[in-house]
């Protein structure tokens, strides 16, 4: 018997390992914004799961916007990316530091 | 057990695995292929709660755009991986902490206290054979939700014009053309008349 | 036209006049200006005359006329409106003819001022003020054209502001006012406590409540609430009339162009007092207290002050010094609820004191603004005119029989023989020796001034700034338009107490205004003794004061005229006396010491420590320090790596869902 609980487990553990990701792998910003894309799939799939168990189909909108919003983030943020290589030949988070107050 | 359950945790496996590879593996080209892996898992889960539109969204816009996106500009990128995976091993016990702290809690919110379960939300009735989710999602979407669907294709195009007009650069060395000075270019740019005598015969 | 339209032009043409010269200086030039004020005013005064004839002839009532509601707030009313009585008519007849002839006079006198544009505008303006001032209905147009014509009379004590004892003199006049004008505020203030109303009719209506009320600020003490309404309207009055001891401001306003001494302080704004405390009159005949105090203040101002007019040598301080002994006199008369007679010489005072300081005027122009009478003498054949007419000035002003001076003052040395207030007596013998000063002082001053040898020499090429003494020519008489004004001024001077007496002292003409209980009304005791002007000057010459007077002519001819040297000695052998009236009995050095570097101390301390060291160093400066301190810690944490970020985002988020898994 499927309850809400296990999707909604399923979301809580694809959310941890995202931010579990976020620490291990500090360096890298590639790895770095697939973890944010992990952490928005676990994101859809409460939203996806509280739709179909209360009737309700806002969640599912709701996660075509978030699926839009994440796109848009994905192009600029690896755009972003590209225009930091080009300038400084790495995308070591170490070495961008030049906000340090 | 019956089949459902079978292919949710089928796929739930399937998933939990891909995403651990994700945050595990070096070369962020495996990472990205796993990370298709999770989201097609998704998909498949999706379709097991009778979300057809977005698991086939899921599938086109992450798996078949973003993904290739992704891919494309690690393998574009000359990027040495050597330092990015520095401390890996040193922030692991960190980050699994942080992550057991956080799944706990959140398990406790899920289980422990029941609200969640199959006795506070009843099992979703299938759908009969003639929905269709898509045309609902839809009905929604173009009546309901009518501006924020508007604005989200205009942050679409905010971000491809962004995506453009980041990475776009001049070469020096690149051959280009002007539209706009092609057009603009008059006669007297281009040819100049020259009065001249015509040829006398030279009398012999 | 409408009497009420009338009622407002009077007080208008003069404002309107004022904005005219005043801001539109530069369009109408010089001649424009003093055009436009003297039309303005001399339709004003017109208007004010066939007001006082509509009065006197043709039987025209008291008008009480409100003619704007600005706000009623808690049922009090705060209006403009006009109460036009005959004390009223009368008061605007003698500031409106006498700020006629100061306008004329100032084309002669100020003829070479930069200033001369907005000279006039300040008197047209001053008019405008005094005759609000005088017309008001009710306690806030009266609070207004108090504080106008305040206003209006430190502008010209500073009229010539790059002079610093001009600017001294008039911070000086500034402060003593704030001293008197807060005791007027908080005697309207309680006025609208006891009544709850600022509207004359209401609260002379109903001032018999007042009657046995006490009232107390400091717990267990009761003070009897008409008292205390009085005597704080009459601090006012003492500030603004110069009362002893808030009198040190007048003798240093002679730092003003002469003809606003003539107008502002000496005829019209000084009086206005005067004119408040008799307007006041059914609230002070409640307080014998309150009558008491303003008779002693009186009589010590006009004893006082006469007696340091004696040992003064500017021209203008004499005749100051003068006013304020007049001043005084008026001030007794109020004690003695002798209003009328106060009035009477407030008017007459007004005539000839504006006629002294323009004649002091014109011999200060003839001797290109030198005043120091040391330096003068013998101007009697070159300025004869002016000389007639400071003889008729000063007639008047001793009081020499059938003078106007003569009737006023006379009424109020009686009134106050027949009073039987406490004190009475030593009000009595303080005017009656006033006498004596009043006539020494001003006598000193023609001899001074006009007879004897010259002790100026000529000498043409002395420069455009000689030293002390020495004129470049001879002084001449001065133009018509500084003469015509003194001959004006003369006549009134001379006959307009011989003609008026009757009707305004006992004639009851100002018993619609004037209230006085019948146990104090002298006046009209006085009246019973009365058989006609004549019979009164005829009566003088058997009188105390006439011989007094003559006394103190003798001792003046006596000592100024054939020998000169017997005031040196006096002054010699009466070293204490001399030094004492020398430094005015040291009200200055005392308010200097007392007050002033008191307040400078205080300032010093509240500027030093409570605003620049607390507010600016703690409180301002010192949270700037503190957020810059904060902020220079605070940006050590902001490494500028983006896993610190997300660590702290990640570290904050499992605070909050730890928080809430507890809770929930």
């Amino acid at each position: 018997m499927l309850t809400l609980a296990h999707f909604l487990t399923l979301g809580a553990i694809l959310f941890c390992l995202g931010v579990a990701g976020i620490f291990v792998n500090r360096k890298n910003v590639i790895i770095l914004l697939m973890c944010i894309e992990l952490i928005l799939l676990a994101v859809n799939m409460n939203f996806v799961a509280f739709s179909r168990f209360l009737g309700n189909l806002d969640g599912q909108v709701f996660v075509f916007f978030i699926l839009t919003v994440a796109a848009a983030e994905a192009a600029i943020g690896l755009a972003i990316l590209v225009v930091l290589f080009r300038n400084r030949k790495t995308i070591n988070v170490a070495e961008l530091d030049d906000l340090k107050g | 057990m019956p089949i459902i359950e079978i292919t949710f945790y089928l796929f739930a496996a399937v998933l939990v695995g891909a995403a651990v590879m994700v945050i595990s593996v070096r070369n962020p080209v495996y990472a990205a292929l796993f990370l298709v892996l999770t989201f097609f898992s998704a998909a498949a889960l999706w379709l097991l709660l009778e979300v057809e539109f977005l698991a086939i969204v899921l599938v086109l816009v992450y798996v078949g755009a973003v993904m290739v996106l992704f891919l494309f500009v690690v393998m574009m990128l000359d990027i040495n991986l050597a330092p990015l995976k520095e401390g890996f091993i040193r922030y692991l016990p960190a980050a699994i902490t942080v992550a057991v702290v956080m799944a706990v809690e959140l398990m406790m919110v899920l289980w422990v206290r029941g609200k969640f379960g199959s006795e506070a939300f009843e099992s979703p009735v299938p759908h009969p054979p003639d929905y269709n989710n898509t045309k609902e999602v839809g009905e929604w979407l173009y009546t309901q939700y009518m501006l924020p669907f508007e604005v989200a294709g205009i942050i679409l195009l905010v971000a491809i014009i962004a995506a453009v007009a980041l990475t776009l650069r001049r070469r020096p060395e690149a051959k280009r053309q002007d539209p706009a000075r092609q057009v603009q270019v008059k006669r007297d740019d281009r040819i100049r008349m020259v009065k001249m005598k015509s040829e006398t015969k030279v009398e012999e | 036209m409408s009497l009420t339209t009338t009622l407002i032009l009077i007080p208008l043409l003069p404002l309107l006049a004022a904005i005219v010269a005043g801001l539109l200086h530069k369009q109408v030039g010089r001649a424009g200006a003093h055009w436009v004020t003297i039309l303005g005013v001399g339709a004003s005064c017109v208007l004010s005359l066939w007001v006082l004839y509509q009065q006197m002839y043709e039987g025209l009532g008291t008008q009480d006329i409100t003619i704007y509601n600005w706000m009623i707030s808690d049922g009090i009313r705060f209006q403009v409106g006009f109460l036009v009585d005959h004390l009223t008519s009368l008061m605007m007849v003698v500031v409106t003819s006498v700020s006629l002839m100061v306008h004329i006079y100032t084309i002669g006198y100020m003829a070479e001022d930069p200033g001369y544009q907005r000279f006039f505008s300040y008197i047209a303006l001053f008019t405008f003020s005094m005759l609000m001032l005088v017309m008001a209905n009710n306690f806030m147009q009266l609070f207004f054209g108090w504080e106008a014509v305040g206003l209006v009379s430190y502008l010209l004590i500073g009229f010539w502001f790059k002079r610093e004892s001009a600017i001294f003199a008039n911070l000086k006049a500034f402060l003593v006012n704030r001293v008197g004008d807060f005791g007027f505020l908080l005697g309207i203030a309680a006025v609208v406590y006891a009544f709850g109303s600022l509207d004359y009719a209401d609260v002379f209506g109903r001032a018999g409540e007042l009657e046995g009320k006490t009232f107390s600020i400091i717990p267990g003490l009761d003070w009897q609430l008409a008292t205390v309404i009085c005597i704080c309207l009459f601090i006012g009055a003492m500030g603004k009339s110069a009362q002893a001891p808030l009198h040190v401001w007048l003798p240093d306003s002679m730092e003003g162009p002469t003809p606003i001494s003539a107008l502002i302080h000496a005829a019209t704004m000084v009086t206005a007092g005067i004119f408040m405390v008799a307007r006041m009159s059914p609230l002070f005949e409640l307080s014998d207290m309150a009558l008491t105090f303003v008779m002693l203040i009186g009589v010590f101002t006009a004893l006082a002050m006469g007696l340091i007019g004696i040992v003064q040598n500017d021209i203008k301080r004499v005749i100051a010094y003068s006013t304020l002994s007049q001043l005084g006199y008026m001030t007794v008369a109020l004690g003695v609820s002798a209003y009328s007679a106060a009035i009477f010489h407030l008017m007459t005072h007004a005539f000839f004191k504006a006629l002294l300081f323009l004649g002091a005027g014109s011999v200060i122009i003839a001797l290109h603004h030198q005043q120091d009478m040391r330096y003068m003498g013998g101007l009697r054949k070159h300025m004869p005119i002016t000389w007639l007419t400071a003889w008729l000035g000063t007639l008047a002003l001793v009081g020499f029989p059938f003078f106007s001076g003569f009737f006023s003052k006379d009424a109020i040395i009686e009134a106050v023989a027949l009073s039987n207030r406490t004190g009475s007596e030593i009000a009595y013998w303080g005017v009656v020796l006033g006498v004596l000063v009043t006539s020494f002082y001003s006598f000193r001053l023609l001899y001074l001034a006009f007879h004897g040898s010259p002790r100026y020499t000529v000498d043409a090429g002395a420069g455009h700034h000689p030293p002390d003494g020495v004129l470049q020519h001879e002084p001449h008489e001065s133009p018509a338009v500084v003469t015509v004004p003194l001959i004006l001024l003369a006549i009134p001077s001379v006959i307009i107490g011989y003609f008026t007496i009757e009707p305004v002292l006992f004639g009851g003409w100002l018993s619609d205004a004037i209230h006085v209980a019948p146990q104090n009304d002298v006046v009209a005791e006085l009246g019973t003794h009365f058989h006609g002007p004549m019979a009164m000057g005829t009566h003088a010459l058997v009188t105390v004061p006439f011989w007094l007077m003559v006394a103190g002519f003798v001792i003046a001819t006596l000592v100024y005229r054939f020998r000169p040297a017997l005031a040196d000695y006096a002054a010699m052998k009466l070293p204490v006396l001399h030094r004492l009236l020398e430094n005015k009995y040291y009200f200055d050095e005392f308010y200097q010491s007392a007050f002033v570097r008191r307040s400078i101390q205080l300032g010093n301390g509240l500027w030093k420590k409570a605003d620049a060291g607390f507010i600016d160093g703690w409180l301002v400066n010192g949270s700037a320090r503190l957020m810059g301190n904060l902020a220079a810690r605070i940006r050590e944490w902001q490494s500028g790596y983006l896993y610190h970020y997300a660590f702290a985002m990640i570290l904050g988020l499992i605070g909050m869902l730890t928080i809430w898994v507890i809770r929930s």
